[in-house]
């Protein structure tokens, strides 16, 4: 017994090597599921101030492009806007419930952003005091950008595109075949469409949109173009279709985040009849 | 290990932690290579520390980057291995008869070839444990093999650097 005792005893920087990377590979898979629990929420708020204050300084080196980027957005907008107003003449619409907006857009500013890893997140400047809910979406002027996961007081965490474990219901808008949008963690600037059945004719060039069935994007989104269209090769049945991405991730300034006012009712909708929702 | 070494020491990693976190978190050469410059402060810790107490410096240095990283676990992970590895590595690749009490195996005290080969092997088992950790089930192993071979050697050029700038030749920590 006794030599038990000092068989283990000899070994414990080994048993405690052991726990601890237990414990450091129970949270990477704890942090990493997409709807597992936010971790260290209140952690957010520190690393947010700290953070923060390093993007205040490096946000005045991109303040041109930003406001070029504002400012083509703005003009855009105006254009659509002046498309919109009504006619004095024409007759007056009341709007139906049924079409009442359903998205509530939120404006924030990237904090912390990183392209380097394979699963990438971004740090936003708003949380749950302004309104931010984990589950919005989040996009930008170029096109999409990822999703929310956790928020504390001030700030949110988001998934950003490039990573590999968010999936982003999307469709190609010339055919409105709908697939999966995924990052295979290689090349910043590309993702794959997946789920495209084979008979589907998709050409290099084609642009790909969020396709509103998930609940976090409307529909519409820009997500970008197709690149190269190949069969896959490990399940031939569907085509293997890579997409350039019309955001540049390594650019990020002022991003809007989404929320669908009836995400509720479409989620519960979607449990009572036991089907997974894709996010 | 006095309390002024100790205060040294604290110091180098808060510094060397900053420097982490705010110029070398977005920074990858060529995009394949990355800079765990934080390491160093790990790497030159004395020979005379026991691995327990290591392991633990290590593995609290590591999730407190994480934190910063928003990479929870994995910075953690690979620095608790590379504690775990550093003392008997160091006991292999240093000269029969050992280091000298509280020696500390940086650059100027070592010397070049011996830190080479004391520091590469180590830096290059966090880079891979890093980078599995990062691309689990995503990434093949070739390009983990480069990521981390490749990280390795910045990791270590920038370790070099660091101590021929900042290091004076007797002491360590200037």
């Amino acid at each position: 017994m006794l030599r038990i005792f000092q068989f283990l005893y000899r070994v414990r920087a080994f048993f405690l090597f052991a726990f601890l990377e237990f414990l450091a590979i129970w949270m990477i898979v704890a942090n990493n599921s997409p709807q597992g629990a936010a971790f260290f929420n209140s952690s957010n708020e520190w690393v947010g101030r700290a953070l923060k204050q390093q993007a205040d300084v490096v946000q005045y080196f991109s303040l041109v492009d930003a406001n070029a980027a504002l400012v083509d957005e703005n003009s855009r907008l105006k254009q659509e806007l002046l498309e919109l107003q009504v006619r004095p003449d024409s007759m007056p619409l009341v709007i139906d419930s049924a079409l009442e907006a359903n998205f509530e857009l939120k404006g924030a500013y990237v904090v912390a952003n990183s392209l380097r890893f394979s699963q990438n997140y971004l740090m936003l400047s708003k949380g749950s005091k302004d309104g931010i809910k984990p589950g919005m979406g989040v996009f930008n002027s170029q096109g999409i950008v990822g999703r929310v996961k956790s928020v504390s007081e001030n700030y949110a965490v988001a998934f950003s595109v490039l990573n590999t474990n968010l999936l982003i219901s999307a469709k190609i808008k010339s055919s409105d075949v709908f697939g999966s949008v995924r990052w295979d963690g290689s090349t910043t600037s590309e993702v794959q469409l997946l789920y495209v059945p084979r008979h589907v004719k998709a050409s290099k060039g084609d642009t790909v949109i969020s396709s509103g069935f998930n609940a976090v994007f409307p529909e519409g989104i820009l997500i970008g173009k197709i690149s190269k269209v190949e069969v896959n090769k490990s399940d031939p049945n569907y085509l293997a279709l890579t997409v350039k991405l019309s955001t540049d991730f390594s650019k990020l300034n002022y991003v809007y985040l989404v929320e669908n006012t009836r995400f509720q009712e479409l989620d519960s909708l979607y449990r009572q009849s036991d089907l997974i929702n894709e996010y | 290990m006095n309390i002024r070494n100790l205060f040294s020491y604290g110091f180098l990693i808060l510094i060397l932690g900053l420097v982490q976190i705010l110029f070398l978190k977005n920074l990858a050469v060529f995009g394949h290579a990355f800079g765990f410059l934080y390491l160093l402060g790990l790497l030159i810790l004395p020979s005379t520390l026991r691995t327990i107490p290591l392991m633990l410096i290590a593995f609290c240095i590591g999730f407190i980057l994480d934190i910063f990283f928003q990479t929870i676990g994995m910075h953690a992970a690979a620095a608790t291995l590379f504690a775990f590895l550093k003392p008997t590595w160091l006991k292999v690749a240093s000269p029969t008869g050992g280091f000298d009490e509280a020696e500390e195996p940086s650059l100027g005290q070592i010397g070049f070839g011996r830190y080479i080969s004391y520091a590469f092997p180590l830096l290059f088992v966090y880079c891979l444990a890093f980078f599995t950790a990062d691309q689990w089930g995503t990434g093949g192993f070739l390009g983990i093999l480069s990521k981390s071979f490749f990280s390795a050697l910045f990791t270590l050029l920038l370790t070099l650097v660091v101590q021929l700038l900042f290091f004076s030749r007797k002491r360590s920590i200037s």
